[in-house]
């Protein structure tokens, strides 16, 4: 076997482990494939339908063919893990990072308090003009987490494909065992520097600091600096990358991410010391933390015939109907026993010992098989009351809704679609009041309000995902959903208009992203419909909303409107009419009728009695009240104020 | 059969009459409404016998509670108060100064009493045939942009205009040409010619064609100002002349000519004093260009807009002779509209010295 082909297979067994989450589709994913791919244009194959000389060409080609270190894959391939340009590398490093922290204190069950330092670095002699220009930045996130044992330090930051997280089924942040060597090494290879990692796991051990790089040939670590060390922190993890990189605000900035990642997990306690030395917190909306998610195993739906190959070799049971029922979740012996009967295949007969056309007619049977979907408690979606309480920590607005789907199954994955929406600015009543106190305004100045775009916020796995929104499925339904039924204005295939965030969380064991970078999912018909009915459901909920504001606006204006008119009616009546005229008399008289023609008092009590808006639920409105209180003339309305 | 001029008393007291109507209303705990003539093609009538554009019956209610015609209606009184003031202070305004006047920004708001001059415009125009009363009897003066060449004197002002000893340059037709403003003292022409453009008035008026064929030349500039209708109307009453439209050969072009001839839609009530019934359609024809041997490359290819606009103008019950239908139908069949501009085609002076004489000895025009 040549020495290509070799690593090839060293990756691939290292991806393809048994208990390996079965792969959504055959493109979407595999870094193996792409490795696999990379090695074919490598080798640059003739076209198929190119046929002279093939023995020299094959021979000169020989002569070429060698293997490809991990770090020029790497090198190649940073935009498939996040670090094709110098500011989407910096961001993807924080997030990485963070990730980690937030994994790592859930599974331990500790709430996490996370800090996130980026420095400007000085690249030689000079210190850059200001952060914007700056090209080197050291990233430190700390965590309260359960700490690493120094053994495991080293191959955790610096091994590529080394982690707890690829072997099981569970819903977690990370999933490849790349995150946080890719940035390790990312810095490494764009400043030479080592990663620097602090550790302890609880206050009886001491602390333990190392410095550690990467062999981008053996795909080994290199450890260095190796001591022990003082630290405040009774336990946790601090990682500290140096790299290129570019600092920015605004979109896809580092910012966004801490922002929609405190939206997403309201139990966190963030800080953020940025570039410029500025400390944001963001601070916990939640005292509980999310429930700890179970470990399951796969569902028969959802594998590939390759997997159940793969499988069928690494089982540890004797028997292919014991194979069945332990290594998958939702077969019973029974229902074993009845696969391997239609299948033709006995079913104590040896797993690894089944020949390929056996393997693919067991394969096809479990394909037809009704079988239950599987278990759901391996999820832990945010929650409804969550994610108001996010919402409304981060964002300011008139409305917020929460929707938190049942489970549902796309290819064996169990998945939970929650979508939220926070609708308005946040000041409807002091806008309102505003406008009245505008003052003149002159000829064609009222026309130039701009339209606004709702702002889309999408989530997997609690993780914001701020990259490749147009290639996203939740991007897809939120378009595809027909926001103007709800009362929002809304351009053909474009984002809802208005002023107003849209949330969409997707929580799975296995998120189908559409490339390593985790930053699109896959368009599954069931996730498209989950985040539709989702956005439905929430979208109901702000019709109401929007058509009882507008019922008040209107009732408000229409009053508004007439006392507005009024005087100018009566000093019109008196100029034309001259002194005999009682002005004031006149006005009274025009108010009363406007009053009694508005429906009085008896339209604010219908209006507050039948407020359908409180009804709804997981739903906040903010500064209801503000809306009544200030309509004009509205004595009853006072007066019942003043009684209570 | 002309309505005599309204005097300010008559005008004044009718105007007071918007007072009453919301006095009155407030006293009974009533909605106050205005009656308001409709003024719309549906609200028009053509009267075959006197040849002109009628105002029909119907009239619509402007309420103050409601809604859609609360600030119509506070409008409708902010006006009716500024026309009195015009009164009182003895002095007439344009359409342009009474919207400066009467826009202000309401109390305890950013909204204002007007945004534009077109929102004040159309609510003189309901006053007009609210009250039954011309625009220049409330004092408000129409655009002026007229001009009048010929062998006609006029007083204006106690001065005596000649308008034969005014050059090339004319005199501007004022806006109220009413007999208590403007005398016409003495006038030989023997027809007149109304010309749409400033352009070919020009041609006209630099080639002296007036003094040639003895006519008076008059232009609006476009669609004819009511000053310029109505004097057209007056040398036509007063001296019996003959009156010639010379338009370019377009939609507009049929249009103008009908709105001197029988009136306008929207301004219905004015064909009284306005429409000239016998003023007569001498060009540009879509059969000119044959007859002149006009190339086809000056002529301008319809568009749709203009194809539409000419079927409804085949659809007015004033353009049903059968020439007229002949000859709309013909321009759209050419699907060519000509300028009258194009006319130089030929050579410069070819309005004064060849297509106009022709046209005229010929008797060449439509009715
Ligand atoms: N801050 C931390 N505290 C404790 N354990 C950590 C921490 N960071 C990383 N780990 C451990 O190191 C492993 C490797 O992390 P890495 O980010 O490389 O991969 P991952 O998180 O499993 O998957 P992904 O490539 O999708 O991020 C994790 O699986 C986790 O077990
Ligand atoms: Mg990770």
């Amino acid at each position: 076997m040549p020495r290509g082909a070799r690593e090839r297979n060293r990756l691939r067994s290292a991806a393809q482990f048994p208990l390996r989450p079965p792969r959504p589709s055959v493109k979407s994913l595999g870094f193996e494939t792409r490795v696999a791919r990379e090695k074919r244009t490598t080798q640059k194959d003739p076209p198929p339908n190119e046929t002279k000389a093939a023995p020299e060409i094959a021979q000169k080609l020989a002569a070429k063919q060698r293997e490809i270190s991990i770090s020029e894959f790497f090198t190649k391939n940073r935009h498939l893990l996040g670090f094709d340009s110098p500011r989407r590398a910096l961001l993807t490093a924080v997030k990485e990072a963070v990730d980690n922290a937030l994994d790592a204190c859930e599974e331990a069950e500790i709430k996490p308090e996370v800090a996130v330092k980026i420095e400007a670095v000085a690249n030689g002699a000079e210190p850059p003009a200001s952060v914007f220009q700056a090209e080197r930045f050291r990233v430190t996130v700390e965590d309260n987490g359960p700490g690493i044992v120094k053994e495991q330090i080293s191959k955790i930051f610096a091994k590529l494909l080394y982690g707890s997280k690829f072997h099981r089924l569970r819903m977690s942040r990370g999933q490849q065992g790349i995150g946080i060597s890719a940035a390790g090494m990312y810095g490494q290879l764009t400043t030479g520097k080592p990663t620097r990692v602090i550790s302890r796991i609880g206050s009886k051990k001491q602390a333990h600091y190392m410095e550690i790089a990467l062999d981008t040939k053996k795909n080994e670590p290199i450890v260095g600096v190796n001591r022990t060390t003082d630290w405040d922190r009774p336990h946790g993890t601090s990682v500290s990358i140096e790299m290129e990189g570019r600092y920015a605000e605004g979109r896809q900035s580092i910012e966004e991410y801490l922002e929609q990642t405190s939206i997403a997990n309201p139990h966190v306690v963030l800080t953020y010391v940025s570039p410029k030395g500025e400390t944001k917190t963001y601070p916990a909306a939640v005292a509980v933390l999310p429930h700890a998610p179970k470990e399951i195993k796969p569902h028969p739906h959802g594998i590939e015939l390759g997997i159940l190959l793969k499988m069928l070799q690494d089982t540890p049971s004797r028997w292919v109907s014991g194979f069945l029922s332990s290594d998958f979740s939702r077969v019973s012996p029974r229902l074993a026993a009845q696969i391997c009967r239609e299948a033709g295949i006995d079913p104590k007969a040896k797993p690894r010992r089944l020949g390929g056309a056996e393997a693919e007619a067991l394969y096809k049977v479990i394909q037809k098989t009704k079988i239950m979907a599987p278990p759901t408690d391996c999820l832990s979606p945010i929650g409804e009351p969550q994610i108001l309480a996010g919402l409304a920590k981060q964002i300011r607005a008139d409305f917020y809704t929460a929707v938190t789907r049942r489970p549902a199954v796309y290819r064996g994955n169990p998945f939970v679609i929650e979508a939220g929406l926070a609708f308005g600015s946040g000041n409807f009543a002091q806008k309102q009041k505003e406008a009245a106190e505008e003052g003149p305004k002159a000829e064609g100045e009222d026309n130039d309000k701009e339209v606004e775009m709702a702002r889309l916020m999408r989530f997997a796995n609690r993780v914001p995902l701020l990259y490749q929104q147009s290639a996203c499925a939740i991007h897809k339904s939120v378009i595809e959903t027909n926001w103007r039924s709800y009362g929002v204005g809304q351009s053909r295939g474009a984002l809802p208009q208005g002023p107003m965030v849209i949330f969409v969380h997707m929580a799975s064991v296995w998120v189908p992203f559409t490339s390593e970078s985790k930053e699109a999912i896959a368009s599954y018909d069931e996730i498209l419909k989950e985040v539709k009915l989702a956005l439905q459901e929430a979208g109901r909920r702000l019709g109401v909303y929007v058509r009882r504001r507008e019922l008040a606006q209107a009732e408000f204006k229409r009053r508004n409107i007439f006392a507005l008119y009024i005087p100018e009616v009566a000093a019109a009546t008196r100029k034309l009419k001259g002194k005999a005229v009682d002005i004031e008399a006149l006005k009274a008289r025009l108010q009363k009728m406007a009053v009694k023609l508005t429906g009085g008092e008896k339209t604010d009590a219908l209006l507050k009695k039948n407020n359908p808006v409180a009804q709804l639920p997981s739903t906040i409105v903010a500064g209801e009240e503000n809306i009544k209180q200030q309509a004009p003339n509205d004595k009853q309305t006072d007066k019942r104020k003043k009684r209570q | 059969m002309v309505r005599r001029r309204l005097s300010d008393v008559a005008v004044k007291s009718r105007l007071e009459g918007l007072a009453d109507v919301v006095l009155d209303a407030a006293k009974k705990s009533k909605d106050p409404a205005i009656s308001i003539p409709v003024r719309s093609l549906s609200n028009v009538t053509f009267d075959p016998k006197r040849r002109i554009i009628e105002m029909g019956e119907n009239t619509q209610d402007r309420t103050f509670f409601n809604l859609g015609m609360a600030r119509k209606f506070m409008q409708t009184m902010l006006i009716g108060a500024a026309c009195k003031e015009l009164f009182e202070e003895k002095v007439t305004t344009s359409l342009r100064e009474l919207y400066y006047r009467t826009k202000h920004t309401l109390a305890g708001s950013s909204e204002n009493t007007f945004d534009d001059q077109a929102e004040s415009d159309p609510i003189i125009e309901d006053l007009e045939v609210t009250l039954d009363s011309l625009r220049e009897e409330l004092h408000v003066r129409a655009e002026s942009a007229g001009t009048i060449v010929g062998p006609v004197t006029l007083v204006d002002d106690g001065d005596v205009i000649d308008c034969a000893r005014l050059g090339k340059g004319g005199y501007a037709v004022p806006s109220i040409v009413e007999p208590e403003e403007i005398k016409i003292k003495k006038c030989s022409a023997k027809f007149i010619l109304l010309v749409e453009k400033g352009t070919q008035w020009n041609r006209l008026s630099e080639d002296k064609f007036w003094k040639k064929h003895n006519c008076v030349l008059l232009t609006g500039n476009g669609q004819p100002p009511r000053g310029v209708r109505r004097l057209t109307r007056r040398l036509h009453d007063e001296y019996k002349l003959p009156v010639y439209v010379l338009v370019d050969n377009d939609p507009w072009g049929y249009y103008i000519y009908s709105v001197v001839k029988q009136g306008s839609i929207n301004l219905a009530y004015e064909s009284q004093r306005m429409a000239i019934p016998d003023a007569k359609f001498i060009g540009l024809s879509s059969r000119d260009p044959e007859k002149y041997k006009l190339p086809r490359n000056v002529g301008i290819k319809l568009n749709d807009k203009d194809i539409s606009r000419a079927k409804e103008i085949l659809a007015y019950p004033w353009f049903k002779k059968k020439e007229w239908q002949e000859e709309i139908k013909h321009m759209i069949a050419s699907g060519l509209k000509y300028e009258l501009d194009a006319l130089a085609n030929k050579n410069f002076r070819y309005l004064t010295t060849d297509y106009l004489p022709r046209k005229l000895r010929e008797k060449d025009w439509l009715d």
